[in-house]
């Protein structure tokens, strides 16, 4: 009797510990655990609840209009929490974000104003520094082995100095000059910052873009071969080396998707308010982190969805209007908030230990 | 019992009779220096196709600077290392992959929160469509991992549980199924059974039969005498950095290699010490020479 021998027997009656057991695990856990696992479920009940909330506690939410404005609201955090949500997952965070917004808008309107070009050029242009800051993130981090706090902390406090200095520096004032009768501006505006009706009621063109954005993100990230490199370099960077993913590339080019994420959003705001405030932004950064942590991605990586931030940023924008709507101070806004990512996060280590539990 | 044993080894010597070909990967007089340390010298080894080459040391023995060198992480500084008898050089893991060597590292290289055939096919993934919508073939590689899994002998009913829900005897055997799908010919493995139970271990040790019989060559690292010879057709012993023994399973007992694994010498002179200590009960301990009582371990791993 040779080891093959011995071998081939317990394929059929396995004596191990495993195949059996693992059999009657995953039959025996429920339904309702397996749907909670999912790092969106939490968070979708969640915007359910508040929604529910406002509508009962805050009348005039259930107008049409002030659902355009929630939702538009809940947009511009959005559109910023998809990237900042994928880069979580992939391990990072960025505290650059919220500043690079203001960034993007400033290059754009200086650029075009100062020098009488189409603003689409201001437009391309902030895309490429937008882009570059967010490759200098990746890059940074990649090369020192630095903690994500500590670089872009760096890059944080270093655009917010170059925001207000150079601004002042080049329009000799704290915000930019108005742009709206520039070349190319009402084009600009059309795709960043129009509004269009639905059933009489106006909605912003950023809640579009907001799901488009989404829509593309969950697909990248569970379909495609990237989003597997989102997951692996998020939740084990040596193993994921190990096996030949590309963990440099995979984040920088997330930090490069921020960036892209900043300069969309600087643009809508360029384009809807025709000036930037330069010392703007500051503190958004954290928003973007909270509305994607409440979403259900972990805060250390590996672990997260795309639509989850959708929703995170929905009970953002609903308890911001709502908390008006309903006619309450709304100082209480930022203590509701925080209830909320204390909530999440205790949802989220609870996920964890049931998800790599034995 | 022990004769039995070796009975049953001696039997396998004969179903798979020694490969005379070329081997596929050979260190001639192989050594490593760090700076001025010299980690390992003057090592050789041959591993070949249906074979099981076990390396076996103490911690420091420079066992892991010898997979090291083979799997492409670290460069050797002295001798030769041949793979299909040209000498070769890996600066990355990523060479010595393409020439078909894999490495099971000890942390097994999964993500733990990932769903197990997105461990399996991590950083080889399997794509459909053209470029805009290139996506996964998800369907088809849960699919593959379930069937290549189930050619190992482990029998999972749902591929989307998290790979860290698995027993570690599991998670390794998922391991080395990965390697050996991705056309592995030499699957070096980096002490499979070290943190694993007895059961554990007997089924992780199946496995590495089953990878034999599949026409690889298996390096199998590891401290504990038993398992390697469980498996093991060639044994080679290292200590402070040399080869203290190569044998092939014929010319060498399992009581000779535990007693080459301990440093012999060094366990008899342990024992007098210890004898000087009060309480210390020597009776039992093996003298150097005189190492015959059969080691009763071996045959309750296997259950």
């Amino acid at each position: 009797m040779s080891m093959t021998q011995q071998a081939t027997p317990a394929v059929d009656t396995p004596p191990a510990p495993g195949p059996k057991q693992s059999d009657g695990r995953t039959r025996q856990r429920p339904l309702a655990l397996r749907l909670l696992a999912r790092p969106e479920v939490g968070v979708f009940l969640g915007a359910v609840a508040v929604l529910v909330f406002f509508l009962f506690a805050a009348p005039p939410v259930r107008d049409g209009s002030s659902m355009a404005n929630i939702l538009y609201q809940s947009s511009t955090i959005g559109i910023m929490a998809l990237p900042v949500a994928l880069l979580m997952i992939g391990g990072e965070f960025d505290l650059s974000a919220g500043v690079a917004v203001v960034t993007s808008a400033l290059t754009a309107s200086m650029l075009s104003y100062q020098l009488t070009m189409n603003v689409w050029v201001g437009v391309i242009v902030a895309l490429l520094v937008s882009l570059a800051i967010g490759a200098f993130n990746g890059w940074l981090l990649v090369k020192t082995g630095l903690p994500s706090f500590l670089v872009t902390l760096g890059t944080f406090l270093i655009l917010q100095g170059v925001n207000l200095a150079v601004t002042k520096l080049v329009t000799g004032n704290v915000a930019t000059d108005d742009i709206s009768d520039m070349d190319g501006f009402s084009q600009a505006q059309k795709i960043f910052a129009s509004t269009f009706e639905v059933g009489g009621v106006n909605v912003k063109i950023t809640v579009v873009w907001w799901l488009v954005f989404a829509a593309l993100a969950t697909w990248v990230l569970l379909r495609t071969k990237y989003g597997n490199w989102i997951f692996a370099v998020g939740g084990n960077k040596h193993s994921a080396r190990a096996v030949g993913v590309p963990v440099t590339f995979t984040k920088i080019s997330l930090f490069m998707l921020v960036g892209f994420g900043a300069w969309f959003v600087g643009m809508h705001q360029l384009f809807s308010f025709n000036t930037v405030q330069s010392g703007e932004g500051v503190g958004q950064e954290l928003i973007y982190i909270a509305a994607a942590v409440i979403g259900g991605c972990l805060l250390t990586g590996g672990y997260g969805s795309a639509i989850g931030p959708v929703f995170g940023a929905f009970m953002f924008g609903m308890v911001q209007q709502g908390i008006v709507y309903a006619g309450w101070n709304p100082d209480w806004f930022k203590a509701f908030l925080g209830v909320m990512l204390l909530g999440a996060v205790l949802i989220n280590l609870w996920v964890q230990r049931t998800a790599t539990r034995r | 019992m022990t004769s039995n044993e070796t009975g049953t080894h001696g039997a396998v010597l004969k179903d798979t009779p020694p490969a005379e070909d070329r081997a596929l990967v050979e260190l001639r007089g192989a050594g490593k220096s760090y700076g001025n340390i010299r980690a390992l010298h003057g090592v050789d080894l041959k591993v070949f196709p249906n074979r099981v080459t076990c390396v076996l040391g103490d911690n420091g023995a420079g066992k892991s600077t010898l997979i090291k060198i083979i799997s492409g992480l670290h460069q050797h500084t002295e001798g030769e290392f041949l793979v299909d008898g040209e000498p070769v050089r890996f600066s990355t893991p990523r060479e010595a992959l393409d020439k078909g060597i894999a490495t099971v590292y000890q942390d097994l290289a999964v993500v733990p929160l990932m769903p197990v055939w997105r461990n399996f096919f991590l950083g080889s993934e399997m794509t459909k469509g053209p470029w805009p919508v290139r996506r996964l073939d998800i369907e088809k590689m849960k699919k593959t991992a379930d069937e290549e899994l189930r050619n190992m002998g482990i029998v999972l009913d749902d591929m989307e549980q998290p790979i860290g829900t698995l027993s570690g005897g599991q998670r390794q055997c998922v391991a080395i199924a990965r390697a050996v799908y991705f056309g592995a010919r030499v699957l070096i493995l980096d002490e499979p059974t070290a943190a694993l139970g007895v059961k554990q271990s007997g089924v992780v040790l199946k496995y590495i039969a089953a990878a034999r019989e599949k026409g690889l060559g298996v390096i199998f690292i590891t401290h504990n005498p038993h398992h390697a010879y469980m498996v093991g057709d060639h044994f080679s012993v290292l200590r402070l950095g040399t080869m203290e023994l190569s044998a092939s399973r014929s010319e060498v007992s399992l009581e000779e290699l535990t007693n080459h694994m301990a440093g012999g010498t060094e366990l008899a002179s342990l024992k007098h010490e210890l004898a000087q200590v009060r309480g210390v009960d020597v009776e039992e301990l093996p003298e150097a020479g005189d190492l015959t009582a059969p080691v009763a371990t071996s045959s309750e791993g296997k259950s």
